[in-house]
């Protein structure tokens, strides 16, 4: 495998493990993602997965930068012999348009389609979780049709839902929390991707597979209703 | 048992920070200048990391519905007990029924208010500390506001460290005007061209207006890459210098998110944070290159005097029971 490391600051170093974003990148990134949770070096405070990079950041106080170069060197030795964990496939349920989905006509106008058309594609694909970040438990999707894809909004809204589902030029995302945002809004899961109260507060990781099926309105009110039931 | 009378302008609960959680993109948040919140949180006893006040700009009134020892620490926004000034640095004792203001910001822009026994909310994710913009952690996730009221934790050391009166204090760090601010050099900082990396280090920055607990934006020269450029985003530090497109430099701070795009063209260390987090609105600053090795030394350095301290504190509190 090969890497290289570069400082970030005095208290984190980067392994990067190539310049492009492709499928045997992303392999390593979740390789070497898994060596770390397992074989968590004590001088490690946590890690942070992105697209090419896995940045490590460790206490100064108890290792120094080349040191850490050293040891994680022969921890990625073991890389070689491992297997990346196997993709988990989570299947998100969407409500698509109506007053979840303000944009889906938008999206369907824009590439010459029927709103059902837009659905139908969108459904069809499976999707790559890149990585987690921007907020909390926001999956970076790799994967979505080009007949899909549609330009931000011109003017972002101020308020986004949580839980919406939209498309912005060639992604396809969920927004964990509300926040402001330009994504064109198709539609909205009843799931949480932000667990806070977790263990593991996101229900989304790198490197698993999504998949989206459509459900009615009525189904995504009961499973909401479900969902605060357990809640309480 | 502490009200609020008056929130003041952004009052939040903050320990160190949320760490181990970064990776499914939960911010890290925590104190603005960790430094004077440790040292805060030693002059009463605390652990480094209990959860204490962050206070900016303008102070809250606060009633104390029981004794206890404070100490406040970082920028100099005149506090006051029962209309009485209360010194920097150092702990104080305050009764059942005294109230705490704060005046004009004098020097810096925000301090830090530890009461023996630390702010105790519930932690999320491992931590006390407040996220607002996801509402997370803190007091109900929010800025604190008039009525709200606060349970102080049990204190690690029962047995009073201050009368009202101290005369004896913790060095603080020297909070100037127009700071020095040494950085290691960013991971894209080969990329700006050779005028922009110059001009850098050359001339001074003024920290712009719309500038938060996420990020400091700064006024200066423009930078730019010596060729456009798309990045691939990557994990960000606290301290991290972003340049957008627009050429103008953002410092990442305690709110910032896990990941960015952006080039880094360079890195605050981390004994310098406390001078940066003390800016605001229209102070200038200057930045100078140091070598991660460096910045790791210094960091060493400060953290053996922050040990002397702690014994310091523990000797004085033996001498006084």
């Amino acid at each position: 495998m090969d890497y290289s490391f570069s400082p970030l600051g005095d208290q984190a170093i980067i392994i990067e493990i190539g310049n492009e974003i492709n499928v045997q990148v992303q392999h390593n990134v979740r390789v070497i993602s898994s060596l770390l949770e397992t074989h968590a070096p004590e001088w490690m405070m946590e890690f942070i997965p992105a697209f090419t990079t896995v940045t490590v950041f460790y206490d100064p106080l108890l290792i120094l930068y080349n040191e850490a170069e050293t040891e994680l060197t022969a921890l990625l030795e073991k890389a070689s012999e491992m297997k990346a964990p196997l993709p988990r496939t989570v299947e998100i349920p969407v409500c698509y348009g109506g007053e979840f989905g303000p944009d889906l006509e938008f999206v369907a106008q824009h590439n010459g389609l029927s709103a059902e058309e837009v659905i139908r594609i969108h459904i069809e694909g499976t999707y790559t979780v890149h990585m987690i970040g921007f907020a909390p438990g926001f999956p970076y999707l790799g994967g979505m049709s080009d007949k899909i894809a549609a330009p931000r909004r011109e003017s972002p809204r101020v308020r986004i839902p949580e839980r919406s589902v939209g498309i912005a030029g060639g992604q396809t995302g969920i927004y964990p929390i509300s926040t402001p945002g330009g994504w064109q809004l198709i539609g909205r899961t009843p799931l949480r991707l932000f667990l806070p109260e977790e263990e593991v507060p996101s229900l989304l990781r790198a490197g698993d597979a999504i998949r989206f099926h459509q459900i009615s309105e009525e189904e995504y009110q009961a499973m909401e209703g479900q969902k605060n039931a357990h809640n309480t | 048992m502490l009200t609020i009378r008056k929130g003041g302008m952004q009052t939040t609960v903050q320990d160190l920070g949320r760490f181990g959680f970064q990776k499914y993109g939960v911010v890290a948040s925590g104190a603005m200048d960790p430094y004077a919140l440790r040292l805060a949180n030693l002059l009463v006893g605390n652990e480094d990391n209990a959860a204490a006040l962050e206070i900016t700009l303008m102070g809250p009134e606060i009633f104390f519905e029981e004794d206890a020892v404070i100490s406040i620490c970082g920028g100099d926004l005149r506090p006051e007990l029962d209309g009485r000034a209360v010194g920097l640095w150092r702990p104080a004792a305050v009764t059942k029924g005294q109230t705490l203001t704060f005046g004009k910001l004098h020097i810096g822009s925000r301090c830090y208010l530890a009461v023996a026994g630390g702010i105790d909310v519930p932690k999320v994710m491992n931590s006390r500390s407040t996220y607002l913009r996801a509402a997370l952690g803190g007091y109900q996730g929010r800025a604190l506001e008039a009525g709200d009221q606060l349970t102080i934790g049990k204190a690690v050391v029962t047995q009073k460290l201050a009368t009202q009166e101290e005369s004896w204090f913790a060095p603080s760090p020297s909070y100037s005007s127009e700071p020095v601010i040494r950085v290691t050099p960013g991971r894209q900082y080969n990329l700006f061209s050779d005028d922009s990396r110059k001009r850098f280090f050359s001339e001074p920055f003024s920290l712009n207006s719309q500038s938060d607990r996420m990020g400091y934006r700064l006024n200066g020269p423009r930078l730019s890459l010596s060729e456009k450029q798309e990045m691939i985003s990557e994990a960000v530090a606290f301290g991290s210098i972003q340049v957008p497109a627009d050429g103008n430099p953002i410092i990442l701070m305690a709110d910032r998110q896990t990941v960015g795009g952006y080039p880094k063209i360079a890195e605050v260390i981390t004994v310098d944070l406390p001078l940066i987090s003390k800016l605001k609105p229209g102070d200038r600053l200057r930045f100078k290159e140091v070598s991660v090795d460096e910045a790791q030394r210094l960091l060493r350095l400060q953290e053996k005097k922050i040990n002397c301290l702690k014994r310091a504190i523990q000797l004085k509190r033996e001498v006084m029971t």
